[in-house]
C-alpha cells in the first residue's frame, strides 16, 4: 500500500511542477514585439475607396497570379476571398437601402483584405523552418518557398486568415502579400498603392502613415483637405531608390470617420493601417487584443524549454530513477 | 521488483493470412492508390481541406489522436521503470509495440499531409530551425522518440535472431533510453496542445488556455493506460489467450486517479479563466464539450469499484470511453472549436477518411505480424 501512496504522491508532485511551470509564464512573459522604426506598410482609407478594384488587378499582375473564376461565363477574374493565387481583394459591406457611402445603416463601404504585416506575426512564430520571416529593417513578413514544407501552420495561426495554400497544385505554395518587395529594386513600391486612383491605399513608412491617419481623424467631417496619392513621404528603405513621381495629391471632402485606427493597437500593432466610416467589426476586421498570441505561445515554450534547462534536469532525474529500477539484463536475466 | 516470475515473451505463432490481415491489406492498397492521386494532383484532389480549415483529419486524427493512442508504451514504461512497479512488466512489450507503430505512422501521416514534403529536410537543418515554433519542437521530439522507441524495442529483434551480445550491450545503457523514452513524449505530447495557443481567439475559450500543455500531457498518459486496457482485451480475445486481470485491475485504478486529477485541472482552469459559463447554452461547441467531459466522468460509473474493475468487459468499455474523451479534446480544439471567422466549412472527404483508415490498418497488420512471429506477448502457459 505504501508504494501506491508513494506513486500517487509522485504523480501529484509532477502535476504541480507542470502547472507551476505553465503558470510561471505570467512572470517571465515575453513582450509583444513593436513595429520596427523603418517598418513599411500601407494606409487604407475606406472612405476614399471607390471599389474600382484596380489594386486587385495590379496585385495579380505584379505577383504573376492567374485569374480565379466564380461566374458561369468565366470572363473576369472574380475571386471571392484572398487565396493562394489572390493576395489582395476589395470586399464590400452593404446595409439596407445602400444609399449612403460609409454609413453603417442604409449604407455601404469597401474594405481591403491583404496581409497586415504584424509587428509580432503569428505566422512567423508558427513556422517550424523559418520559411516565414519578418524583415528586421522593413518589417515585411516575407515567404521563402524553398524552405517551406507546406505544413500550413501559418494558415491556421494567422488571426486575419492571410497566408493561404494552393491546394490544387501538387507543388503548391503559400501565397500572401509581401508588399511587392520583389519590385523595390526597380524603384517600384506596392502595386496596389501605385495604381490606386484616389489614394485610398497609400504606401509608406508605418510611422508616417500613422501620422497621416491621425491627421485625418482630427479633421471635421465635411471639411476640405489634401489627400496624397501613391507613396507617402520618403519611405526610405535600404538599397531602394523609389522612382520619382509628380505630385499626385488632390483636395477632397473629409468623411465621417470612426475614431479608430485599425492596426495601431491590434495584436500589438500592424504595419498596414486602416480607416473606415463603418465600425471595423462590420467590415470584417476581427476584434483583437493589444498583444499577440505569438508572445503567449513563445512564453510557454521558452518557460518549459528555454536553454533546454528543464528537459535536461528532468532527463537527469529520470535517468537516475531508471538506473536504480532497471537492472542490466533484468528483462530476461533472471532466467525465470 | 522485476525479479518476480514473469512469463517470458514468446511469439504467438499461427497463420499470417486470415480475414483480418487480408482486409487490412486491401485497405492499405486503397490508401496507396489515393496517395498516388494526392502526389500528382495536390492535396485538394483528395481532401476537403481549405484555407479556413488547413488541418483536417490527417493531422488531427492520424497525428494528434494517433500519437496519443500510441502513449501506451510510454505510460506503462513510466509505471514500471520510473515508479518501480515491476509487476506491470509483461505489459511493456506489447504496449511498446503499439506505440512504435502509432508513432511511426504518425510520422508517415505528417509527410503525406505536407504540401511541400520535398523540403522536409529543413526541419533538421540548423539554419532553418525556428526554436520559437511549437511545431519545430514537436517535430524534433517526435523524430527522436521514434528512434528511441526502436532502440527500446530492439531486444525483441535481438532475441528473435539470437543476437545475445548486442542485447547484453544494449541492456547496460537501457536506463538512459528509458529516461529519454519518458521525457520525449512528455515534451511533445504537451506541445501538441501548445500548438493551438498561437491560434489565439480562433480557438473557442472552452479549449483555448495557456494550460493546454498540461491538459494534453495528462490525457496522453491516461489514454496510454486506456489503450493498454483496450488492447489487452482485444489481443486476448483475438488470440484466445487468458487476460492479465491481475495487472489490468490495479492499473485501471491508477488510471482512474489520474482521470480525477485531470477533471480537477480541466474544470479548475475553466473556472479560473471565467470560461465555464460558455459551456451552458446550446451549440455544437457546448454539446461536444459535454460529450468530451462525459467520457471522463463515465469511467467512475464503469469501473469505480474494485469489483467492477475485475470485469474485463468493464475495463474494455472504460478504455474505450477514455480513448474517446482524449480524442474529443483534440478534435474539439483543432476542428470543432476552431473558427477563422469566414464562411469556411470542413467535413472530411471519403478519400481522406480512407487514408486515415489505411494508416490504422497498417498498425493492425504490423501488430499481428510482429506478435505472431516475434517475442512480444507473454508466453501462454498450459492454462489457455
Amino acid at each position: 500500500m505504501s508504494t501506491r501512496r508513494d506513486f500517487l504522491k509522485r504523480a501529484l508532485a509532477g502535476t504541480i511542477v507542470g502547472a507551476g511551470a505553465t503558470a510561471g509564464n505570467v512572470a517571465l512573459a515575453r513582450e509583444t514585439y513593436k513595429v520596427p522604426p523603418g517598418g513599411l506598410g500601407l494606409l487604407y482609407d475606406a472612405t476614399l475607396c471607390v471599389g474600382c478594384k484596380a489594386c486587385v488587378a495590379a496585385c495579380k499582375e505584379a505577383n504573376g497570379n492567374p485569374p480565379e473564376f466564380n461566374t458561369v461565363d468565366q470572363l473576369w477574374d472574380t475571386p471571392l476571398d484572398t487565396s493562394g493565387n489572390t493576395f489582395n481583394i476589395i470586399k464590400m459591406y452593404r446595409n439596407g437601402t445602400m444609399e449612403k457611402k460609409d454609413a453603417e445603416t442604409n449604407g455601404y463601404s469597401f474594405m481591403k483584405t491583404s496581409c497586415l504585416h504584424c509587428a509580432d506575426p503569428s505566422c512567423v512564430s508558427a513556422c517550424p523552418v523559418s520559411a516565414m520571416t519578418k524583415n528586421p529593417v522593413t518589417g515585411i513578413v516575407e515567404y521563402n518557398p524553398d524552405k517551406c514544407i507546406g505544413c500550413r501552420y501559418c494558415v491556421a495561426a494567422c488571426p486575419f486568415g492571410i497566408p493561404k495554400y494552393q491546394y490544387n497544385d501538387p507543388l503548391g505554395r503559400i501565397g500572401k502579400c509581401e508588399l511587392c518587395n520583389h519590385r523595390h529594386k526597380d524603384g517600384h513600391y506596392s502595386a496596389c498603392a501605385e495604381v490606386c486612383p484616389t489614394g485610398a491605399t497609400l504606401f509608406g513608412k508605418t510611422a508616417d502613415l500613422l501620422a497621416e491617419a491621425r491627421r485625418r481623424l482630427a479633421l471635421k467631417p465635411g471639411e476640405i483637405t489634401t489627400y496624397p496619392r501613391g507613396r507617402l513621404g520618403d519611405a526610405a528603405a535600404p538599397n531602394v531608390n523609389w522612382r520619382v513621381e509628380p505630385d499626385q495629391s488632390y483636395e477632397g471632402v473629409v468623411a465621417n470617420y470612426q475614431q479608430h485606427i485599425y492596426g495601431e493597437k491590434e495584436y500589438g500593432g500592424t504595419q498596414v493601417l486602416k480607416l473606415s466610416g463603418v465600425p471595423f467589426e462590420k467590415v470584417g476586421m476581427p476584434k483583437l487584443p493589444p498583444y499577440s498570441s505569438a508572445a503567449t505561445s513563445e512564453t510557454i515554450q521558452h518557460t518549459l524549454y528555454g536553454g533546454l534547462i528543464m528537459p535536461v534536469a528532468v532527463l537527469g532525474a529520470l535517468a537516475w530513477v531508471a538506473k536504480r529500477n532497471v537492472k542490466p539484463e533484468a528483462e530476461e536475466g533472471d532466467k525465470s | 521488483m522485476s525479479t518476480q516470475h514473469h512469463a517470458k515473451p514468446a511469439p504467438v505463432g499461427g497463420p499470417l493470412l486470415n480475414a483480418v490481415t487480408l482486409t487490412a491489406g486491401i485497405l492499405i492498397a486503397i490508401m496507396a492508390a489515393i496517395l498516388v492521386v494526392r502526389l500528382f494532383y495536390g492535396l485538394g484532389s483528395v481532401t476537403a481541406l481549405n484555407d479556413g480549415y488547413p488541418w483536417g483529419i490527417w493531422i488531427v486524427v492520424d497525428v494528434m489522436i494517433g500519437s496519443a493512442f500510441a502513449c501506451g508504451g510510454f505510460s506503462v514504461a513510466m509505471l514500471v521503470y520510473i515508479f518501480n512497479k515491476g509487476e506491470y512488466h509483461p505489459l511493456v512489450r506489447p504496449a511498446l509495440l503499439a506505440s512504435l507503430f502509432g508513432y511511426t505512422l504518425a510520422g508517415v501521416a505528417v509527410i503525406v499531409d505536407l504540401g511541400r514534403w520535398w523540403n522536409v529536410w529543413n526541419m533538421y537543418w540548423p539554419w532553418s530551425a525556428n526554436p520559437n515554433s511549437v511545431m519545430f519542437e514537436v517535430a524534433i521530439c517526435i523524430t527522436l522518440y521514434i528512434i528511441v522507441m526502436w532502440i527500446e524495442f530492439a531486444p525483441t529483434f535481438f532475441e528473435k535472431f539470437g543476437m545475445d551480445a548486442a542485447k547484453r550491450k544494449l541492456s547496460k545503457i537501457m536506463f538512459i533510453i528509458i529516461a529519454l523514452g519518458t521525457l520525449l513524449p512528455m515534451m511533445h505530447q504537451s506541445s501538441l496542445g501548445t500548438l493551438w495557443v498561437v491560434l489565439g481567439a480562433q480557438v473557442h475559450p472552452l479549449w483555448q488556455t495557456p494550460l493546454v500543455p498540461l491538459l494534453f500531457l495528462l490525457t496522453a498518459i491516461i489514454m496510454g493506460y486506456a489503450v493498454v486496457l483496450f488492447e489487452s482485451c482485444v489481443a486476448s480475445s483475438a488470440y484466445r489467450r487468458s487476460i492479465e486481470m491481475n495487472l489490468l485491475t490495479p492499473m485501471a485504478k491508477v488510471m482512474l486517479g489520474l482521470v480525477a486529477a485531470y477533471i480537477v485541472v480541466r474544470f479548475g482552469d475553466l473556472i479560473w479563466r471565467g470560461a465555464l459559463g460558455l459551456a451552458f447554452g446550446f451549440s455544437l461547441e457546448t454539446v461536444m464539450f459535454w460529450l468530451e467531459m462525459a467520457c471522463f466522468f463515465a469511467p467512475f460509473l464503469l469501473i469505480g469499484t474494485e469489483v467492477q474493475r475485475r470485469s474485463p468487459a468493464r475495463l474494455f468499455l472504460a478504455g474505450i470511453v477514455i480513448m474517446l474523451g482524449g480524442s474529443l479534446l483534440r478534435l474539439n480544439g483543432f476542428l470543432i472549436g476552431y473558427n477563422t471567422g469566414g464562411a469556411y466549412q470542413y467535413f472530411p472527404s471519403l478519400t481522406e477518411v480512407l487514408v486515415t483508415v489505411g494508416m490504422f490498418s497498417i498498425e493492425v497488420l504490423g501488430y499481428i505480424i510482429i506478435t505472431r512471429r516475434f517475442p512480444v506477448l507473454p508466453r501462454e502457459e498450459a492454462h489457455a
